[in-house]
């Protein structure tokens, strides 16, 4: 019954995150031994030096089209919580330039490349060796029972990061990861099955892509 | 435009913001035409509920024309429609099974969670009534922006006037469901706590469904007149023990459904009131569930229980072994509106349904603040007020 998640472990190939890459895809799969069926993110505690976050939405839409929108991770500003911008080097690895947006203008850069991926229902990345924030993440798609669509997961691991600069993003981008999963799955979610997403703005210029604008 | 905004407890005011905006492409923005003032929105005036913000507009009982439409809308300028107050997408797995008001894309996901903390899931988009239901601007304004436009708003035909159809935004198919949650059978007699709007249409909507007999409990005299105007029985709970004279009145069986149109504002229902109102006084605490209780009392084994009255925290000593050992049968909720706008529109126009009989006031927009002070203290004349933005001012 497990065999569905344990094919996505075995993703750690080196670049400094091998830690995090055995604990994440560990952390994706269900407990063995059969003693809880919960996936192992939801733990009331886990250890070690990497701080983990994992969401799941349903989405009334295909596998194929979540998986495809999210694979280009050029479109991933519009739903991700201070995402600036991101910069597609290569599509056929995935390397990528992510600028996240940081307090006093600044902007922090991780690039990224995919570690794996398989069509339509699992996509892992990781950050290069030298980035600013060592992080790793996944994307995983599954069919809902019935007409439901599709169970989107999204797990994100990252180290915290040293330093005055790693700090202060650390306090604008991380400073809640569960929350910010939550609300980044949450507009996938709109955005996909309404083609817009929610907001209680009545001017132009109050809406969330304004402000992030005004900031920057 | 000019609007009516909250500022604080029984501090509403009419000020002069800025228009809204179209923002997304479902959007609609309406010239209001009529809009009322819900006994749902005393629950605001009187601060009981929390996530409000200095300058909301309230108001979630609105009609109007539209005057802008968004790409994706389906609606065409020069359109009148009624809204419903849910906001719903049409296209998650709620609103695919018609749970309208529990829209899962309606609310901004940085509003959420707030409602996930309190109720274990967010609550949907609601028009002017607090961030916890998103923040959305009200109807009691000149102007408002109607977020999916395609799938909310219901087109009137130009010769039914505004009285006759604006309570399909909120009242009517909020007594209309609580009827239906009673799942009244032929032989059934079914109690009406609260002679309210909702209490009133519910009452009016169990007798429309065939109910033997409908009983309804207040103590404001103009509503319980208008209670049996409506074909109900009514019951004056300050004069008469309540439960004793349900049994007796139900011939000692006890009534087979009950329905709780007063929530969480119970005033003088029972004594253990005043204990939950200095709770309530402390914060999102205790609601005061006097009602809902004594409904539980009341009810047959067997019974079922309709909650449309609006409850929002937790309430003390809430009879669980009632609920149990009768094996009762509850059902409630925010009303999934755009389920019920298109039938009761075409019982309204062929006739069958007239709502017009509650509407005590109309107002212009400017004296709105003074309609929220007369509902508030004069609940027994003051029935239900509708305003007006393009009336002119006294
Ligand atoms: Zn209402
Ligand atoms: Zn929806």
């Amino acid at each position: 019954m497990n065999q569905h998640r344990s094919s996505t472990v075995g993703i750690a190939v080196g670049l400094g995150l091998t830690a995090g890459g055995v604990l994440l895809a560990s952390l994706a799969r269900r407990h063995k031994g059969g003693r809880d069926s919960a996936p192992g993110y939801t733990a009331r505690r886990i250890p070690g030096k990497f701080d983990v976050t994992g969401k799941t939405v349903t989405i009334r839409k295909p596998r194929a089209e979540l998986f495809a929108y999210w694979r280009d991770f050029a479109n991933l500003p519009a739903i991700m919580e201070n995402l600036e911008h991101v910069e597609v080097m290569d599509n056929q690895t995935g390397h990528s330039a992510w600028s996240i947006k940081a307090p006093a203008g600044n902007t922090v850069r991780i690039e990224t490349k995919i570690a794996r991926e398989v069509a339509d229902e699992l996509i892992a990345w990781r950050s290069v060796e030298g980035s600013e924030i060592a992080t790793e993440g996944r994307v995983m798609f599954s069919d809902a029972p019935g007409d439901r669509g599709t169970q989107v997961t999204l797990i994100i691991a990252y180290q915290p990061p040293a330093g005055a600069v790693g700090k202060a993003v650390a306090k604008l981008f991380i400073r809640e990861p569960a929350v910010q999963a939550r609300h980044d799955l949450k507009r996938f979610k709109m955005l996909m099955e309404t083609g817009e997403i929610a907001t209680s703005a009545n001017r132009k210029d109050e809406t969330r892509a304004a402000q992030q604008e005004k900031k920057s | 435009m000019k609007a009516l905004t909250w500022h604080g407890t029984k501090d509403v005011r009419v000020e002069t913001v800025d228009d809204p905006e179209i923002i997304n492409p479902r959007d609609a923005i309406l010239k209001v035409t009529s809009t009322a003032i819900c006994g749902s929105d005393l629950h605001l005036y009187d601060g009981v509920i929390p996530g409000m913000q200095a300058g909301d507009i309230l108001g979630h009982e609105f009609m109007g024309e539209a005057v802008e439409v968004g790409k994706d809308s389906t609606l065409e300028k020069g359109q009148r429609v009624v809204v419903p107050f849910t906001i719903s997408c049409g296209g998650c797995f709620h609103c695919q099974v018609q749970q309208y008001s529990a829209c899962e894309n309606s609310n901004p996901a940085e509003k959420q969670d707030m409602s996930a903390s309190l109720y274990g899931h967010p609550m949907s988009g609601l028009f002017g009534y607090s961030h916890l239901t998103g923040g959305y601007s009200g109807g009691q304004a000149e102007y408002v922006r109607v977020p999916f436009s395609d799938v909310g708003p219901i087109v009137i035909p130009d010769h039914l006037e505004d009285d006759k159809v604006l309570f399909l935004s909120d009242i009517l198919p909020t007594g209309w469901m609580a009827a239906e949650n009673a799942e009244i059978q032929p032989d059934d007699t079914v109690a009406v706590w609260g002679c309210g709007p909702v209490g009133l249409f519910a009452i009016q909507s169990a007798i429309a469904m065939g109910a033997a007999k409908v009983i309804a409990i207040d103590h404001y005299p103009h509503r319980l007149e208008l209670a049996r105007q409506l074909g109900a029985e009514v019951i004056d709970f300050r004069k008469t023990d309540v439960r004793e004279a349900l049994m007796e009145m139900s011939g000692g069986i006890g009534v087979d459904a009950v329905i709780d149109a007063v929530g969480m504002e119970a005033h003088g229902f029972a004594i253990d009131n005043m204990v939950d109102v200095v709770k309530q006084k402390v914060g999102v605490g205790a609601d005061r569930a006097s009602v809902l209780k004594q409904a539980l009392l009341a009810v047959r084994f067997g019974g079922k229980v309709s909650i449309p009255g609006v409850y929002g925290g937790m309430t003390d000593k809430f009879p669980t072994g009632a609920l149990m050992e009768k094996g009762l049968q509850v059902r409630s909720g925010q009303t999934h509106v755009q389920k019920y706008t298109k039938p009761l529109l075409d019982k309204i126009e062929d006739g069958s349904l007239d709502t017009t009989f509650l509407i005590s006031h109309r107002l212009p927009l400017d004296e709105a603040a003074k309609g929220y002070r007369n509902f508030k203290e004069k609940q027994d004349s003051w029935t239900k007020v509708i305003l007006k933005p393009g009336m002119a001012a006294k």
